[in-house]
């Protein structure tokens, strides 16, 4: 069953928020971190329920807000949201608080919002949605489970269309102890070279990234999602190939098919040979792009991806400055996305025009 | 599509046991897990009771076969999880596609506190190994490696309804054919972020929690998990058991009144129920038994019983809140409701709501009491309303 993306909308370190440009100038960091360009919230949100809202939080529901009413949805049939740290800035501040007063913490705000359901419980109580409400915190397959929960919704009665989202933030607190984990290069690295740096360590990244998806097309969507699938830590490329062969066989298309495929390469050496060895050979003759010099290294940065490959379709266009080499074809039709987050989770998104 | 989907294994700890028989001896002999904190290093161990699984890290360990350093949440979660796989039989089933389904809303935090006190003093402390497993869907992945589970492995958290949604998306990747067999619950180990978070919150009893009393004054926390082995009906006729029962209806319905709190009238908890019934084909007046969410605060209590009494009214099933045993194990507590409620079934028992002196003067039915044996349970329906206003309510049926 095809799924429609009736509308698309995220917040990421780009200017992708209510920019009719897409991606046509880049945002340039010279950093291990990316940080996201948030919008005057002002309009989208009651000033007086933001200034309790925590960064993650304000950006997830201005992008869900703007995702309804683009696709032109009062209220969905569900909300589900995939996010792997959840709320970590009021995650952090509670915590803080607890130690530094010695449990005697004095108010619950923080607490209550660093709830992972926190997100998609805004987004219902803000539009009054009685309707199903979930949310997976599944690490890097954490949006990928939320698609495929609506995927399965739109399969069953009663519902017709599904906002999901995937999100993730980064605190200065989670930047200093994943730094200290090794994830992130040593010495400052331009984002638009990220790739050419042949060293160890990738940029860290966030954003939040909204889909309004239908089962019944528009006439105006902006793709489909055609298939999406998981896999945990496989053994060798040849498991990972195995992987791919039969999630392209269950969707019954071939390589040669794939017009476009995005990869999760973040600038890793090693995090990247994967990629490199089925550029090789299974994907050798599709045209690629990467993403993560645009968002950063996230575990769901797989929502900005899928934001992505749907506006390539939407536009039957790469954005200039994401071209690697020159696509052979006319059309895109079929996006592949393939990313793996540091080996755990691969994760396979098929994209098409509708 | 619509194949049913039957529970084929049970797997439980908590405050009143480490195993299924333990809990159910203690269910039957009305034995509360609830005391004075033990194995939790807080402050408020003399003021607010909690009912803690009775193991240290060390005993849980050895158990688990985690290193005791471990986040306790990852501990509880594959003892459990082990038992409910163990008692299925569907693992000594060749070829089968399996999953393992996961709810947590503390996940390694437990852990992180430890880290955290090291870590505020000076960015550069801390030891890493305690930040490891922070996220709860790392507690997951550790539990499923070592029951060598890999084919679907996935983690919910909306708060206290968490494990009811992971036993409802467990079932319907059986029914849209992604696995064949899934281990579905949740765990929460007692933490010192969520006590203070939900003292914070005041809504701890400083006594024994009294679900559905009229002069309740709060809940108690608890820990544990709990998992059901759901299978599709060719994987259960492979099994020499029979299963312990079916889960015939879920729904998942949002309250959108408040963010900690339920709407007066009970709203979400009442379109969870009505979704769960309409999907099980069954009506109000077939329902034998409620596990209630019956946490015991003000709030949760009036809003679930008037959800009930417009639903029920005037055929108010037997029910009970088993969270007067266990405490309120928060994204575990659908889990091991879930447990008790198959093993309702499958026994024809009854458990008490234990401490009801006087029943909520705003409704006409009380919860029961007494241990009660010997009960033809033919449709078990069990709540959970969480934070966020996430309400999810299942039914499970006799075959």
């Amino acid at each position: 069953m095809k799924t429609y993306i009736r509308s698309a909308v995220t917040i990421s370190p780009q200017e992708t928020f209510n920019n009719p440009l897409f991606l046509n100038e880049l945002a340039g960091y010279n950093d291990n971190r990316l940080t996201c360009i948030e919008p005057d919230y002002s309009e989208a949100i009651d000033p007086k329920l933001i200034r309790r809202m925590s960064r993650i939080i304000k950006m997830s529901v201005a992008s869900a807000l703007a995702c309804l009413k683009d696709a032109g949805v009062t209220s969905p049939d569900a909300i589900v949201t995939g996010t792997a740290y959840g709320c970590l800035e009021d995650t952090g501040i509670f915590l803080t608080n607890m130690v530094q007063e010695d449990e005697e913490p004095v108010t619950p705000v923080a607490f209550v919002q660093s709830t992972h359901n926190t997100i998609g419980a805004q987004v219902a109580l803000l539009i009054k949605c009685n309707r199903y409400n979930n949310t997976f915190v599944s690490g890097a397959a954490s949006f990928e489970n939320a698609v495929t929960d609506a995927m399965m919704l739109l399969a069953e009665n009663n519902t017709e269309n599904v906002l999901v989202g995937g999100m993730d933030e980064i605190t200065d607190m989670s930047h200093t102890v994943l730094t200290r984990m090794g994830l992130y290069k040593r010495q400052p690295v331009s984002n638009l070279n990220l790739f050419n740096t042949n060293s160890k360590g990738t940029v860290n990244g966030e954003g939040a990234a909204f889909f309004l998806l239908k089962n019944t097309p528009s006439g105006n969507d902006l793709a489909c999602i055609e298939g999406i699938a998981t896999f945990y830590k496989p053994e060798d490329t040849a498991e990972v190939k195995q992987h791919i062969d039969s999630f392209l066989l269950s969707r019954n298309i071939n390589y040669t098919d794939i017009d476009l495929l995005i990869t999760g390469n973040n600038g890793d050496t090693k995090n990247d040979e994967i990629y490199t060895r089925l550029q090789q050979s299974v994907f050798s003759k599709i045209p690629s792009i990467n993403y993560k010099h645009l968002c950063g290294e996230y575990p769901t940065s797989t929502a900005f991806a899928t934001w992505l490959g749907a506006n390539i379709i939407k536009n039957n266009k790469i954005p200039a400055s994401l071209i690697n080499s020159d696509p052979s074809k006319n059309k895109i039709s079929k996006v592949l996305i393939y990313n793996h987050y540091q080996n755990v989770y691969h994760s396979l998104i098929l994209l098409s025009s509708c | 599509m619509d194949n049913a989907v039957f529970v084929v294994g049970v797997g439980v700890i908590s405050g009143i046991g480490n195993n299924v028989p333990e809990c159910l001896d203690a269910l039957e002999k009305g034995n509360a897990g609830i005391g004075k904190i033990k194995y939790l290093r807080t402050n408020h161990r003399d003021l607010l009771p909690a009912a803690e699984v009775k193991l240290s890290n060390d005993e849980l360990s050895v158990i688990s076969g985690f290193a005791p350093t471990t986040s306790r949440t990852a501990m509880l979660s594959m003892i459990a999880a082990k038992e409910a796989w163990d008692n299925s039989g569907v693992n000594k089933l060749p070829g089968l596609r399996t999953g393992f389904v996961s709810a947590s809303t503390a996940g390694g935090i437990d852990k992180t506190e430890d880290f955290f006190t090291d870590f505020l003093a000076d960015n550069s402390k801390g030891k890493l190994r305690d930040v490891l497993n922070h996220e709860c869907g790392n507690i997951t992945n550790i539990v499923a490696e070592k029951l060598g589970i890999k084919n679907h492995i996935s983690t919910v958290s909306t708060a206290c309804s968490s494990s009811a949604n992971a036993i409802m998306y467990g079932a319907r990747l059986i029914k849209h054919n992604i696995v064949d067999a899934v281990i579905a619950g949740g765990t929460d180990a007692l933490t010192r972020f969520t006590l203070n978070g939900f003292n914070t919150l005041l809504v701890l009893d400083e006594q024994y929690c009294k679900p559905f009393d009229e002069n309740r004054n709060g809940l108690n926390l608890g820990e544990g998990a709990g998992y059901v082995v759901l299978v599709s009906a060719r994987v259960a006729s492979l099994l020499k058991q029979q299963p312990y029962c079916a889960l015939t209806g879920y729904f998942n319905a949002n309250d959108a009144y408040h963010q900690t709190s339920t709407s007066f009238d009970g709203d979400g908890p009442y379109m969870a129920m009505e979704g769960a019934l309409a999907m099980s084909g069954l009506k109000p007046e077939n329902i034998d038994y409620i596990n209630l969410h019956g946490t015991g605060t003000q709030n949760n209590d009036s809003s679930e019983g008037a959800a009930i009494q417009r639903l029920f009214h005037p055929h108010y099933p037997k029910m009970s809140s088993t969270k007067s045993f266990t405490g309120h194990t928060l994204g575990a507590s659908a889990g091991v409701e879930a447990v008790f409620s198959a093993l309702a079934i499958q026994r024809g028992v009854v458990y008490p709501n234990l401490r009801l002196e006087e029943p909520m003067t705003a409704f006409p039915f009380a919860p029961e009491t007494a241990f009660l044996k010997q009960q033809d349970i033919k449709h078990v329906l069990s709540n959970s309303v969480g934070f966020g206003g996430n309400c999810s309510s299942l039914i499970f049926s006799k075959l």
